[in-house]
Parts: C-alpha cells; structure tokens; sequence
C-alpha cells in the first residue's frame, strides 16, 4: 500500500495533464485562430476593380485613387493633439470620439476603418503628418470613377460589406469594399479580382518580425476584369433625360440577341453621389425617399397589370389553339360586349364588326374578350384550360423570374389553376369569371422588362433570348444561357397578322401620330389602372401609361416598353417616348423635335405630388427648396437647353 | 576496474531518458530563442557541456562518500541558503542567487539534493521508527529547515517542491493521517475557495455526521468528532480570511484564473492565456519545428524558462506533448523502481526523494502551463534554460545512478 502511493499519484496526475492537453490541442479548437490573431497579421493588395464599358467600348466607370484612414485604438498615443488631427481631417471632435470608441468595439487591438474614401486632395494634408499619429494609418483605395452621369440603377454602387456578409464569405474582411445593385453586385467577382495577401509575423509588441513561412501562403492579388455591357450609353443617357420630372422605367432589348440596350429608370440619381465621403449621407437621403424610390429600379422591378399590349399574346393563343383566325373570325363591338348576363366590358374602339387585324390596331376589348372566353371554353373543364393558356405564356418567360444578370428581379404574375383554387376554393368558377386576363388585366402581372421581351420575342416571331446586360468579359465567355434561344408555344406562322396589326398601329390605330419618318414602328399602347390610399381612402389614380414596340418591321433591332407611372393614356406619354427613343437607336439623331419637346417639358410632378412627399408648390416650381442634393434626386439629369423649350420646367441645378 | 563496473552497472535506461530529455530540452530553448540576441541557447549549450565532468565526478566518487558525508552536504547547503540573506542577489524580487561576475547560482536548486542525502541519512539509522513522534518531528525537521530558509527570499515555488517530502516519510512509515490530513486541507482550501465558507462547513459537518452515524457505536466521540468540525470550521475561515484579506490582489488573481473568474487578459491572465494559446495551437502534430508563430513572436513570457513546454506544445502538438509527459513518467517510474530495489534504506530514501522531486517539478510546472494550477516559478526538470536547475537535476539524479550501479558492492 505504501509502496503504491507514490506512483499511482504519478499516473493520476500525468493523466490530469495528458487530458488537459488534449482539451487544449484537440478539443477546443478557438486556439488556432487566437494564435493567428495574436501573431500573424494579414495584409492585403487589393487588385483594381475592373472598368465598365458600353457596347461601343464607350468607357463608363473607371477609377480612381482614394484613401481610407484605419486605426488601431488601443496604439493611440494618450498625448495625441486632437484638434488638430480632427483639423486635417475636417471632422468634429465628436465624430473623432465616436469613431474611435467604435472602432475599439469592433477591436481594440485589430485595424479598422476610421475614415473612408477620401480623395487625394482630402488625404493630401493629413498624409504629412500621419507618422505622428501613432495607431492610425492608411490603406490606400482605388474608388469608381464615373465617366458618365446616368446609368446609377445599371452600375449600381460600391460599400462597404457588411457584418452578415463578413461571417458569410470568407473571402472579406471588415472594411472591404463589394458591390451592391446593377452589374457592380452580379459581376462583383469577375470586377474585383482577387485581393492578394501577404501573411507577416508579429512579436508581441505587434511589430513585423518577417513573412510566415517564408511566403509560403501568401498569394498575388489577381487583377480585376473589365467588362463590356450590352447599353447603348447614349440612348441610355436619352432615355434618362426624356424621363426627367416622371416616374417610370424604360427597357429596351436587341430582340436578335435579347441584349439589353437601355436600362432606364426615373428618378435616378448620379451614380457619383455614391462615391466617396458624401457616400453614406447621400445614400440614406435615396434610401429614405419612399415615395419616389430612386434606388428602386422600375424596369425591372415595377409589377403592374399590362393592359392592352397583353391582347397580343390573347391573340397568339387564341390563334394557336385553333379558336380564332386571322380572317374570317369576327366580333362585333357594340362599344363593349356582354358576355355573360348583366356583364358587360367596355370598349373604346371605332365598333362595329372587327376580324384580328383591325382588333389589333383599335386595341379591341370586345374582340379579345371573345377570343379568350373561346380559349378557355375549348377545354372541358375551365382550369385545364388555364393552364393550357398560362402555358402558352410562360414560354414567353412571363410569370416567373427571367434569368437575367442583374441583381433585382420580380416574377410577374400568370395565373393558372391553383391560382383560381385559391380563390374560388369551391369551384364553380368559368371563362366569363376570368375574362379580364385578355386584356391584360385581372391576375395578370408583368415587368417592364417582361414587356419588353415579349415585344423582342414578337419580333423574332416566337423565340427569344433571356434579356441580359454583359457583352464581354475580359478573359471569360458570357454565361451559355444568354445565347440559348428559347422558343415559345406558338408556331411562327402565327406572328405575321399580329405583327401587321401592330404596325397598323402606327398606321390608324392608337399611336397614329407617333409615326418616324422611315421607320416601321409595331407597336402597342396601354393603360394600367392603380390605386393608392390618400388619408387612408382607396383612391384610384391617374393610369399608369405603357408602350411597347419594336422596329423596324421587317428587320427588328430594338425592342422596347415603357412604363410612366400615372402618365395616363399611352399614347400621350410613354407612346412619344418609344418613338424618340427607337428613332435615336436607330438612326441617331431626332428628327421628331416637336414630341421631344413635349416629352421633356412635360411633367407629372403634380400628379405625384398627390402621393405626398412633395408638395404641390413644390412641384410646379422647377427650383427645388431643399438641399442641392435632392434637387440631383428629383431631378437627375442635366438637360442640355433646347431653344424651342418656351418654358423650362426643367431644373439643371447640380452639385459640383 | 571501478570505471568498468559503472559503465557496466548503471541503469543505461534512466540515463538514456534523461539525455533524450535534455537533448529535447535544447531543442525547445533553441527555438524559443532563436530571435533573441542574447544566447540564451548558446549559454544552455555551455551548461549541458558542463554537465558532463559533473556527471564524471558524481560517478567516480566512492559510493560511500553521500552516505558518509549527507550531513556535512546538508549543512553546507543550509548555509548557503542562510548565506544568501547577507550575500544574496535580487533579480526579479528574489533574493535566490549568487554572483559571480555575470555568472550566477541559486542554491536552492542544489538544497534539494542536499536535503535528499539528509533524509536518506537519517532513516536509514535502524534505530528511527516513524511511528515515534519525537522520530515524525525530527524527520520533519529535516525537511522544513530549507523550506524556513527558502520561503522568506522569496521563493514559494522551490518551497513547494518540499511536500512530496511527505509522502517519502509515508513510504518509510509515516502514520497515514499525515497523508490524509494533508490531502483533506488541499481539498478544504480548493473548496474554500470556489464555495462559500460556511457551504464548506455545512459539508464537512455532513460528513462528519454521516461517519458518526454510520460508526460503530463503540467508536463514536462526540468530542473528537466536534474538535474536528471546529478545526475544519477554523480552517475554512482562516483560508477565507487570508485570501479576501492577507493576499494581494495579484495572489488572489492567480487563483481567479483557475477557478474560471474573469481576470484581466491584458494583466495577470496574459501568461496562462497567451501559454495556452500556444499550446491550444499546436493541435495534434504541431507547427513544426522553429515553425510556432507564439514562439517566434515571443508572445509567451518567460517562455525559454518556467514555460518551455509552451514550446513543446505549439512546435510539436499533442504528440510531442505526449512523448514529453510519457519519457519524464518512464523517468519518474524507472527511478522508482529501482529505489523499491535497493539494498540500503539509504539509497532507497534517496531513490524515492529523487522521483518525488523530479515529479513534483514536472507536475507543478507543466500544470501551471496548461492552466490548472497557480502561476508559481518552478522549472521543468532537464528542460527549463537555466544552468544550476540543469546542474542540481543532474546531480540529484546522478548521485542516485551512481547508488544504483554501486549496489552490488553494499552489504
């Protein structure tokens, strides 16, 4: 007993030990990551972010050179001259309190960002005197550059990335810059490159004592890429101008390759209020606009009934399902039809008895109501048929989200079966409780961009390539699914009399005096109606006004729709901005001066106003109140002043 | 002939260990050093190199020398240590060495082997029967004279070491109370410390009430029973006392860091926690060797010192520590059982004396490293820089392999 004491006392306490170091080594595995905090220091190069061009190789972001001020708080000398650090800086004693004790939050001992994006001449003072503040350094910065002053919703905007994404993706670290919105968040990969880094050794006064492991881990930063966009920077820039003092998307589409030549949308902003120290002041004001949403983009976001455009694709499958044809099927309109007891659906066009061709150019109600009804009364049972006809419709890419390379994106809606399960839970429901989906209204939603594909897709007579904004890239293809061609349901032969409807359009229909001179314009207007609540009453507003169009006929190279909030009868406003818009595209230069006055001088302000958030007065007077930079918001764009604008309502007031 | 027969005779087992050990040892201060500019690897080189003639002489002297000549050892010890209060120089607070020119000696690394010879000494006598008291009190004597010596400089770690004394006594006789009393007042003080006293107290009457009931009943004092639960009650809240009162806030720390109370990482914590990270971070194979990034950025303190085996843990992972721990075992074992073999009581006492230092050095500092013992300077035998601990080890040891290859010739 006396012999074993001492060495089982050896074994219990070599085995304390043996445990407690296997908790430590193997176990717990915090340790790893303490160790590298404690003694290995990660230091980064970060490539240049590729630049943005045109499809003319028109070059629209560049870079340039900023500088971010970081700090290490717990390094901050106790004697450090304040004031005149905070001098330099232009900062507030305050600001500079707040900043650091937020900092040391994030970590007393590690770098974060104290001031970011300061330009050269910003830097410039500090830079001198920055070896005697001890803990602070800086990181110098490659920021956008913008060569133009439109396309913000296209390029979107560089930030810092945040604390979700941070614990997200490995690949940043706090104070990284990432790309948010337009081609800047879905190519962020392709443009930022890869940031090389360089892994060094500290001591415990956290000085460099040499690289770790000889550089065995650290990598070279890889250069960002540049990218080509499919945009027409002038027609961009043309389509932005036109919708000056509107609110509304435009998009416009090459239906041979589905390349998106213009993005617009209204209001915007330019994008270089989003660059630099001015950047987060500037972007809550856009951000908390909720009225007029400039970060909202309405081309691709903006879900709204179409209208009468839809009766298109109400054509086509009727036409495809065999229940009407291109001649002898006629309807005759008594300013409306009746279809099913006391029901009755209004109509505008000339009346009278109407085949296809003619249904088209008037925008027939009572024709495409028909047309409908007999689609769905076809089938046995009135849900098969739906989804029949939804179908149909989804091979036109409608009803879902279209795979386009852009960030935001809405599915639009096509309602089939299930949709009208959900609302008629018993059944008993039949074509005439429907009916409204011919017209484009009823549960039928679309995008602007949706519209204008399906013009892209009528265009090319029944195939069409998913929209997209990339053009090249510098090393990579473009993804495969940008040239594969999707065929819709409906067979080609069918497209032709629909065409010649909307060509007629322009001929004697609704856009009669929108007419190009030599350019055949196919094109459709619309209204949507939409709602909104004023001291909380429903109150119906003003229509949304759209167009869609393609030209020329026979040859098409654009395709495009759009959308002005609350603009009224389509022809009025979004119908002059197809027309200058295609005729821009097309040949270059205006020759339609008389509608582009109108369109420029015409402004919806009023109506908007109505919405709140911007006071009547305020609306009619083209001088903003506020500050300059809501002046940029509101109204975005210089204009350059034409001669024949008797009265400028335009503002051109920018901040320089 | 002599040479022959210890060449022959010597336990090339232990040997070959403790070279392993102190090559190992090397190795680690190497690395801890490598960056600093003042040789601390090529001074431990100098003083392996010494170990040498030291071995050489601790060999070659006649095996009867230590047995004869343990007195005077260890009064010339004694006075070395009483020597240092009028001789003494301060480094660090401790008044624990002896200058000579830039070289220095702390005598209380070579008290240890001294006090070994003494104790082996005198219960070697036949006459000492441990269940004496006069016998208990005289052989405690022995071992807390240096430990009177030693505390005062102040070096509570070497004073520490002198414990394990108790359970050599135990092995030679010493009545088993004193081994429990012990155990019980280390388990009291824990227990103080993360309970509240008069939780302590309520358990220990528990117990006691239990024993007491459970008993025969012929056994049952109810005075004895009560004077232990005012002496435990006593204790309890003198140790209360003391550390709420007498200790400084920096002893009081070094118990908050192993109770798992939140100390300041940035001052008393850092050792334990920056030694813990460099170990934590050597996972199961390590770094590699010069590879540990703690190591290199000299994040540990006193690293090539009372925390070498950070070195060991953060370059060599789970598997060197694992190697380290089982060689210094084989070690302790070894002696151990060659003690359990001796001819003499003499050597015998001193075998066991050797293991239980060597033990309690190995155990006190690589606990303190891993943190689950207090912050307290106590070197890793063979390992920890420094030329009198590796010189007082050596001999401590070797004296007892000289025993050991000797034993043929005592009768």
């Amino acid at each position: 007993m006396r012999k074993i004491l001492l060495p089982t006392l050896i074994i219990i306490a070599a085995s304390l030990l043996v445990i407690r170091v296997f908790y430590l080594q193997v176990v717990d595995d915090s340790f790893a990551t303490k160790s590298d905090n404690n003694a290995i220091k990660k230091q980064y190069d970060y490539p240049e972010r590729g630049y943005i061009y045109d499809r003319y190789g028109k070059l629209l972001v560049a870079n340039q050179s900023s500088y971010d001020i970081m700090v290490i708080p717990r390094e901050i000398k106790k004697d450090l001259n304040i004031t005149e650090f905070c001098d330099l800086l232009k900062i507030t004693k305050e600001e500079y309190q707040k900043r650091v004790a937020k900092a040391t939050v994030y970590s007393p001992r590690l770098p974060s960002v104290f001031l970011s994006q300061l330009n050269k001449s910003e830097f410039a003072a500090f830079q001198e005197k920055i070896r005697k503040y001890n803990g602070f350094y800086f990181q110098k910065r490659s920021l956008r550059d913008y060569e133009v002053d439109y396309g913000a919703n296209i390029f979107g905007f560089i930030t810092q990335v945040d604390e979700r994404l941070i614990a997200k993706n490995p690949y940043y670290n706090s104070g990284d810059l990432i790309g948010k919105q337009g081609v800047e968040q879905s190519y962020e990969e392709v443009l930022r490159g890869i940031k090389g880094i360089k892994y060094i050794q500290k001591d415990k006064y956290n000085r460099e004592i040499g690289s770790y492991k000889n550089g065995k881990y650290d990598t070279i930063a890889v250069q960002g890429e540049d990218i080509t966009l499919t945009i027409d920077a002038e027609l961009q820039k043309y389509g932005e101008e036109l919708m000056i003092n509107k609110r509304g998307g435009i998009v416009a589409i090459e239906p041979k390759t589905g390349e998106i030549l213009a993005l617009v949308t209204a209001p915007s902003y330019d994008p270089a209020i989003l660059v630099g120290r001015k950047r987060s002041k500037n972007y809550t004001l856009l951000y908390h606009d909720s009225i007029a949403k400039p970060l909202y983009d309405r081309g691709l976001l903006a879900e709204y009934p179409p209208g009468s455009p839809f009766k298109i694709l109400t054509g086509l499958v009727a036409l495809q399902e065999g229940v009407i044809d291109e001649n002898i099927f006629t309807v005759s309109c008594h300013h409306g039809f009746s279809y099913a007891r006391g029901r009755f659906m209004r109509c505008h066009c000339a009346g009278g008895q109407l085949q296809l061709h003619r249904a088209i150019y008037q925008s027939c109600n009572s024709y495409f109501g028909t047309a409908y009804m007999k689609t769905i009364n076809k089938y046995q049972s009135p849900s098969a048929a739906v989804d029949v006809w939804s179908n149909h419709l989804k091979t036109f890419g409608l009803g879902q989200f279209m795979g386009y390379d852009l960030p935001t994106g809405k599915k639009g809606k096509i309602p089939n079966s299930k949709t009208y399960k959900q609302m008629y839970p018993n059944g008993g429901w039949r074509s005439t409780a429907i009916v409204s989906n011919a017209i484009g209204q009823g549960e039928v939603v679309m995008t602007p961009i949706q519209l204008a594909n399906m013009m892209a897709t009528i265009a090319n007579q029944g195939y069409y390539f998913t929209p997209h904004i990339i053009k090249k890239i510098e090393s990579k293809k473009i993804d495969p699914k940008f040239t594969t061609k999707h065929t819709t349901s409906i067979d080609k032969k069918y497209f032709p009399p629909i065409i010649s409807g909307l060509f007629d359009v322009y001929n004697m229909g609704t856009a009669s005096r929108l007419k190009v001179e030599g350019i055949d314009i196919c094109g459709k207007t619309g209204t949507a109606e939409n709602y909104t609540k004023i001291n909380g009453v429903r109150t119906k507003l003003k229509d949304h006004s759209i167009f869609v169009a393609f030209a020329p006929k026979d040859n098409p190279k654009i395709a495009i729709a759009i959308m002005i909030e609350n603009g009224g009868f389509g022809a009025t406003v979004a119908g002059p901005i197809a027309s200058l818009m295609i005729e821009k595209y097309l040949k270059k230069k205006i020759s339609r001066t008389d509608l582009e006055i109108r369109v420029l001088n015409k402004s919806l302000k009023e109506e908007y106003a109505k919405l709140g958030g911007i006071s009547a007065a305020e609306a009619i007077e083209s001088t903003p109140k506020d500050s300059i930079l809501k002046a940029k918001i509101i109204v975005p764009k210089k204009i350059t002043p034409k001669a024949e604008i008797k009265k400028t309502t335009v503002d051109t007031t920018k901040d320089n | 002939m002599r040479n022959q027969s210890v060449k022959n005779n010597i336990d090339w087992i232990s040997v070959f260990i403790y070279i392993t050990l102190v090559v190992l040892g090397w190795l680690n201060i190497y690395s801890s050093s490598l960056l600093s500019t003042d040789g601390t690897y090529q001074k431990q080189l100098i003083f392996i190199g010494c170990t040498i003639p030291l071995i050489l002489v601790v060999l070659f002297v006649d095996g009867k020398f230590y047995e004869k000549y343990a007195s005077i050892i260890f009064g010339v010890s004694l006075l070395s240590l009483a020597g240092l209060f009028l001789f003494g120089k301060t480094i660090a607070g401790q008044r624990c060495w002896y200058a000579i020119g830039s070289f220095t000696l702390q005598p209380s690394e070579f008290a240890k082997a001294a006090t070994s010879l003494a104790l082996a000494k005198y219960l070697s006598d036949t006459q000492i029967n441990l269940k004496d008291f006069n016998r208990q009190m005289q052989a405690l004597a022995i071992v807390f004279l240096p430990v009177i010596l030693i505390l005062p400089q102040p070096d509570p770690g070497s004073a520490l070491i002198y414990s394990i004394f108790i359970i050599v006594l135990y092995r030679e006789g010493l009545p088993s109370w004193y081994v429990l009393t012990g155990f019980i007042t280390i388990l009291l003080f824990v227990l103080t410390l993360v309970l509240e006293p008069y939780v302590v107290i309520l358990i220990a009457a528990l117990v006691l009430a239990i024993i007491y009931f459970k008993g025969r009943v012929v056994d049952r004092n109810i005075i004895l029973s009560g004077m232990i639960l005012a002496a435990v009650s006593a204790f309890v809240l003198s140790v209360n006392y003391v550390f709420e009162n007498v200790f400084k806030q920096h002893h009081r720390d070094r118990f908050n860091i192993l109770l798992g109370k939140s100390v300041d990482m940035k001052g008393i914590g850092y050792n334990t926690n920056q030694s813990e990270i460099a170990i934590g971070s050597g996972g199961w194979i390590g770094k590699g060797f010069l590879e540990g990034t703690q190591t290199k950025g000299g994040f540990v303190p006193e690293q090539h010192t009372d925390y070498i085996f950070t070195t060991v843990g953060e370059e060599w992972g789970f598997v060197g520590s694992l190697i380290v721990i089982s060689l210094f075992v084989g070690l302790f074992l070894r002696v151990i059982y060659l003690a359990e073999r001796q001819k003499t009581k003499f050597s015998r006492v001193y075998g066991y004396c050797v293991a239980g230092i060597l033990f309690t050095h190995f155990f006190v500092n690589i606990a303190m490293v891993v943190g689950i013992f207090p912050t307290i300077g106590v070197p890793l035998p063979f390992f920890s820089y420094g030329g009198s601990g590796l010189w007082g080890f050596t001999i401590l040891l070797f004296i007892f392999l000289k025993m050991d290859a000797n034993k043929v010739n005592e009768w």
